[in-house]
């Protein structure tokens, strides 16, 4: 799947940059949204089978897969530890901000 | 020039022929009188496979604009049509089809609202809607409203415009009564109206995000700019009406319509049918020697704010009939004369005619007593007076 890049949001200067009404290009929301997060998920990635479990259940589709690895998208990640709780390997692990 | 072919039918038919010839993808409606006519010729035509579109058979006008939207988001040509109560349950849907800038061309025939219940005509319904970001215009007969829903699908789907639109007719008066209608050839509508295109579709080729959300920050903006494209449907107004007059062979005078204006000292200015009441008594005034004259307004929204105070700077009295009122104040056509007339450096004398309500007709008696009513307005420089006419019974007043 190609994820969207994320852009850098610009405020527009001028009307003519809205769009025509409330319709435009998905992509991702201007703002982090991570702000809430008081643990976060690491990674062992030797112990990581890439069965794609964490992928595929986290909530807020912050986890990415790079090049064969898992990575995560810290802008957005909350650190609810769904990903940690469901890796059948442990190779996730929670740990405090 | 054309070759029309006049078939006898009534208002609501007439809308349904036009609807017919705009080939819209999908009609979504229900039926309310006195309207049901027209839904019912629809689906009749889908039914005998005169018309390709789909005919939703929903279960309330809420759904039936929500249907009408949805429809438009995938890039169809959508109609719907309404009434009275009708169009007021679907007054959420109405901010939310205008916000959304989907061109939905609507037939409503205009009706009462309760209480009392009434199923006769006024215009109540529509013009306690002005706000919903819908252009609105008035017809006078089922020949403009037929014709109307052509130009509609034009208008709203203007890529400068792309703002949705309601045709109102007259409930009984116009949508019951049978008249002589020219019906155009399809061919010249398919020239006249081409496919729609909306840059704001649902695609896979290239996704978007429909209707979303705005934050404080943003949300003005959005509403400047639906601002914005009813006044640009001003334009695009005044050029749609051009192209059909060439095409078809009949104009209907742009955001108004001036009858005996030229040398007018006293007009009345009215929507819809009650115009072609105005017409007659005007003729029998001038006839007499007095400088009387009407002026039609087609659009309220856009509002003909230019018109207005054109036509102010040349008169000395106005008088507004108004088939509905805001309760508390004046009428709603009133309000937006007066506002026009306001910022002209001139007097003139005005008065408000509130009546015709819940279907009591506006005689010719009554017509020529508000145009006398004006002139001595203006030559015992009365009060000027928002009053309620022909009454049957004596008020306090
Ligand atoms: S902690 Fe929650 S939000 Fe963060 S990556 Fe794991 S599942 Fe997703
Ligand atoms: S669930 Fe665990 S093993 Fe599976 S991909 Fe995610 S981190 Fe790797």
């Amino acid at each position: 799947m190609n994820r969207p890049k994320k852009q850098e949001f610009k405020f527009p200067t001028h009307i003519d940059e809205y769009p025509t009404g409330p319709q435009y290009k998905a992509g991702f929301l201007p703002e982090i949204n991570a702000g809430w997060r008081s643990v976060r998920p690491v990674i062992d990635h030797e112990a990581c089978v890439f069965c794609l479990r964490c992928y595929l259940l986290c909530p807020d589709g912050t986890i990415l897969k790079e090049n064969g690895k898992i990575e995560f998208d810290m802008d957005y990640c909350k650190g609810c530890g769904v990903c940690a709780h469901e890796c059948p390997t442990d190779a996730i692990k929670m740990v405090k901000e | 020039m054309t070759t029309n072919n006049k078939i006898f039918i009534s208002g609501d038919e007439a809308v349904a022929q036009g609807v017919k010839l705009c080939r819209p993808h999908v009609i979504a409606a229900y039926p309310i009188t006195p309207q049901t006519i027209t839904v019912e010729r629809l689906s009749e035509m889908v039914e005998a496979g005169e018309m390709e579109g789909i005919y939703m058979h929903v279960e309330s006008e809420h759904s039936a604009i929500s249907a009408a939207m949805g429809a438009c988001a995938v890039g169809a040509r959508t109609f719907t049509a309404s009434s009275s109560q009708g169009l007021l349950y679907m007054a959420e849907g109405l901010h939310y089809c205008s916000g959304g800038r989907w061109p939905v061309v609507m037939m409503n025939a205009n009706r009462s609202v309760a209480l009392p219940w009434s199923i006769y005509g006024d215009q109540r319904d529509s013009l306690s809607l002005l706000d919903c970001g819908w252009i609105q215009v008035y017809v006078e007969d089922a020949q403009e409203a037929l014709d109307m829903i052509i130009q509609a699908y034009k208008i709203a789907e203007h890529k400068d415009v792309l703002t949705p639109m309601m045709v109102n007719l007259d409930g009984f008066i116009l949508t019951h009564t049978y008249e002589l209608v020219a019906i155009p050839e399809q061919k010249m509508v398919d020239e006249f109206l081409p496919v729609f295109e909306t840059p704001n579709k649902m695609s896979f080729e290239e996704p978007k995000n429909l209707g979303f959300s705005s934050k404080p920050d943003d949300n003005t903006e959005f509403k400047y700019q639906q601002n914005e494209a009813m006044f640009n449907a001003i334009d695009v107004i005044r050029d749609v009406d051009q192209e059909f007059a060439e095409k078809f062979g009949r104009k209907y005078y742009d955001m108004v319509e001036e009858y005996q204006c030229e040398d007018a000292e006293v007009v009345l200015v009215a929507l819809g049918s009650v115009c072609g009441t105005i017409r007659v008594v005007v003729d029998k005034m001038r006839a007499e020697g007095k400088k009387v004259g009407l002026l039609k307004i087609r659009y309220m929204r856009p509002f003909p704010e230019a018109e207005v105070k054109n036509l102010a700077r040349r008169v000395n009295a106005i008088g507004v009939i108004d088939k509905d009122i805001s309760f508390g104040y004046e009428g709603t056509v009133y309000t937006n004369v007066n506002s026009a007339i306001s910022k002209i450096d001139k007097y003139v004398y005005k008065s408000n005619f509130v009546g015709g309500l819940g279907g009591r007709d506006i005689t010719k008696a009554e017509i020529e007593e508000m145009f006398d009513k004006l002139f001595f307005g203006v030559a015992n420089k009365s009060e000027e007076k928002v009053e309620f006419f022909s009454l049957n019974v004596e008020t306090n007043d």
